[in-house]
């Protein structure tokens, strides 16, 4: 009876405004997508073709190949930030005194919008005058190519994405790092442990659930990415740049709608089975080790 | 002991050049094109420029018949329903999701969940947009806006409730409240806290938007200011000077938000990415 009573104090309708909205937004255009990922489409007329979409972006090589971009844009952008990301967060608990102004400095490219970091890096990357090729230049290397070179530009976008991001990790790990027992750190001191021993055998492992937090969310934002390729290199040269969310535009301006929307299905079945079981392994790795 | 301040003087010195060089010399970098005549801004060197043009920002906000205005007004616009709506609807679902355990609330606490994964699927919006003739309107943009971000929004609330005791509803309830004005005035207010870093950051991701607004807010009496960056591109490929100063000027508000706000912005995404 009490447990009733309790229930009432909370009103489901509450939550209707929250999931008619989501609903409506974000879930039925979803569910609709499958249906018109096998369609001709132009929004007049939808005319079924089965799994033809899916063919064509399959066998297509300017939209196949975006696949493996994306691939390599996620793992690389989320592996790098995992890494430096720890790195500094140890920097910046550590006893220095100018952490404060480190961590600002660090964070704030956060708060720059994607077009404007990936227009002004851009300019950066300019192959002749850019400031970085200058910077090459006058420590006696050759200059660079960046974002014209077709082996270079996707790493070129992986690293001012990383610029950009880095400090979300950063701040997720040092979360980590506050919240360990000082305790452990006191007796592997008394038993001798040097610094790098603790780092190794305690600060690392407990982290890990930071680590995970990391992991997934730098891997799906990478795996959706699409306004910094945009803004930098317009998917080019050629397509060597191109994602899932490019392709996804690219034939929506051509108006190829029922392809745009396969590839948008593609990049959901992607992030589905990429993200899902990895949680689940890295849950299942947290547990593990507690 | 010695040996460690030395080697901490080191840490400090080095981690500082290292910082400015990586992280402020590119803002440096957009800053000094923005001063810049469009020749010398052309050189895209980082020298300082030889005569200061401050009018570049005037200049930048008349071109293409105001448009920046036009933009400054649309983003505001954008960003404020978006804050105040998410803040009013993911509150209220938060709460009732967090405070039932039963099967339902379950159910719909992992539906809304995959939100923080799964993208959404673009054309098939345009197209429910126009058959509700809402396409290009800002209440449409608004709407999407809210709900790409009412897991991340349900998420932080949830994990925030968890800290405020169900006693302040009994006795509430006791009291003669009924399930609104419980609501309404006991738990709201008690949310603050969790509220000013929802504002920023869902403040910063909407006014950030390029994305959202490409698809579904063409139109020039539209534009908001991440648009004008990317239309400026074309129009400006040869005056630097100009679409430097549009980038500083759309990415003042955000560094205005982030000095006053700074620990609170850095303890926000901590809380909503760690506690999910």
């Amino acid at each position: 009876m009490k447990t009733k009573k309790e229930k009432s104090l909370y009103p489901v309708w509450f939550i209707l405004p929250s999931l008619i909205i989501f609903g409506i937004f974000f879930l039925w255009p979803i569910v609709s997508s499958l249906y018109y990922s096998l369609t001709v489409w132009n929004f007049e007329t939808a005319k079924f073709c089965g799994l033809d979409n899916y063919k064509l972006f399959f066998s297509e090589h300017a939209m196949s190949s975006s696949v493996i971009h994306t691939l390599i844009y996620a793992f690389g952008t989320s592996a790098l930030k995992v890494v430096i990301a720890f790195f500094i967060a140890i920097f910046l608990t550590s006893k220095i005194k100018t952490k404060d102004f480190i961590r600002s400095a660090v964070f704030f490219p956060n708060l720059v919008s994607m077009m404007a970091v990936g227009l002004a890096f851009s300019y950066m990357m300019h192959p002749t005058k850019g400031l970085l090729n200058v910077a090459l230049q006058a420590i006696g290397l050759q200059p660079i190519d960046f974002l014209g070179n077709p082996s270079t530009a996707l790493l070129s976008i992986i690293m001012t994405d990383v610029w950009k991001g880095l400090s979300i990790s950063v701040v997720i790990y040092i979360a980590g790092i506050q919240s360990i027992d000082k305790t452990y750190y006191e007796a592997a001191s008394i038993d001798g442990a040097t610094g790098w021993q603790q780092l190794k055998n305690i600060t690392l492992p407990l982290v890990a659930p930071s680590q995970n937090s990391i992991i997934i969310l730098s891997l799906i934002g990478g795996l959706r990415s699409f306004d910094l390729i945009w803004s930098m290199t317009g998917g080019g040269p050629g397509f060597a740049t191109d994602v899932l969310a490019s392709v996804i535009y690219k034939q929506y301006a051509a108006g190829f709608y029922g392809l745009s929307t396969a590839g948008n299905v593609v990049m959901l079945i992607l992030i589905s089975v990429i993200a899902f079981p990895l949680q689940h392994f890295l849950n299942k790795r947290e547990e593990a080790i507690q | 002991m010695k040996k460690q301040k030395t080697v901490r003087l080191i840490g400090d010195v080095v981690g500082v050049i290292v910082t400015v060089i990586i992280f402020l010399v590119p803002f440096y970098f957009m800053f000094v094109q923005s001063l810049k005549t469009k020749a010398e801004a052309n050189k895209l060197t980082i020298k300082w420029p030889s005569e200061v043009h401050f009018e570049n920002y005037l200049e930048v906000f008349q071109h293409g018949n105001y448009q920046l205005v036009t933009a400054f007004k649309n983003s505001g616009i954008l960003t404020l329903f978006t804050v105040i709506g998410l803040l009013v609807t993911a509150a209220m679902a938060g709460y009732v999701i967090q405070r039932r355990h039963d099967k339902l609330m379950n159910g719909i606490q992992s539906v809304i969940m995959l939100g923080l994964m799964i993208p959404a699927s673009i054309l098939p919006t345009i197209h429910m947009l126009q058959a509700m003739h809402i396409y290009k309107t800002m209440f449409s943009m608004v709407m999407i806006e809210i709900a790409l971000q009412t897991p991340f929004a349900i998420m932080l609330y949830r994990g925030y409730m968890a800290s405020i005791p169900t006693e302040l509803e009994e006795a509430a309830r006791i009291d003669g409240c009924n399930r609104w004005q419980i609501f309404q005035k006991v738990i709201f207010p008690l949310l603050k806290p969790i509220q000013a870093t929802l504002i920023i950051l869902v403040g910063v991701q909407t006014f950030n938007d390029f994305t959202n607004p490409l698809y579904f807010l063409p139109g020039s009496e539209n534009t908001t200011v991440q648009l004008t960056l990317y239309n400026y591109k074309g129009q400006l490929s040869n005056s630097y000077n100009l679409l430097f100063a549009d980038i500083i000027v759309i990415t003042i508000p955000m560094l205005i938000l982030f000095l006053i706000f700074n620990k609170r912005i850095v303890d926000g995404m901590v809380a909503g990415s760690v506690k999910g």
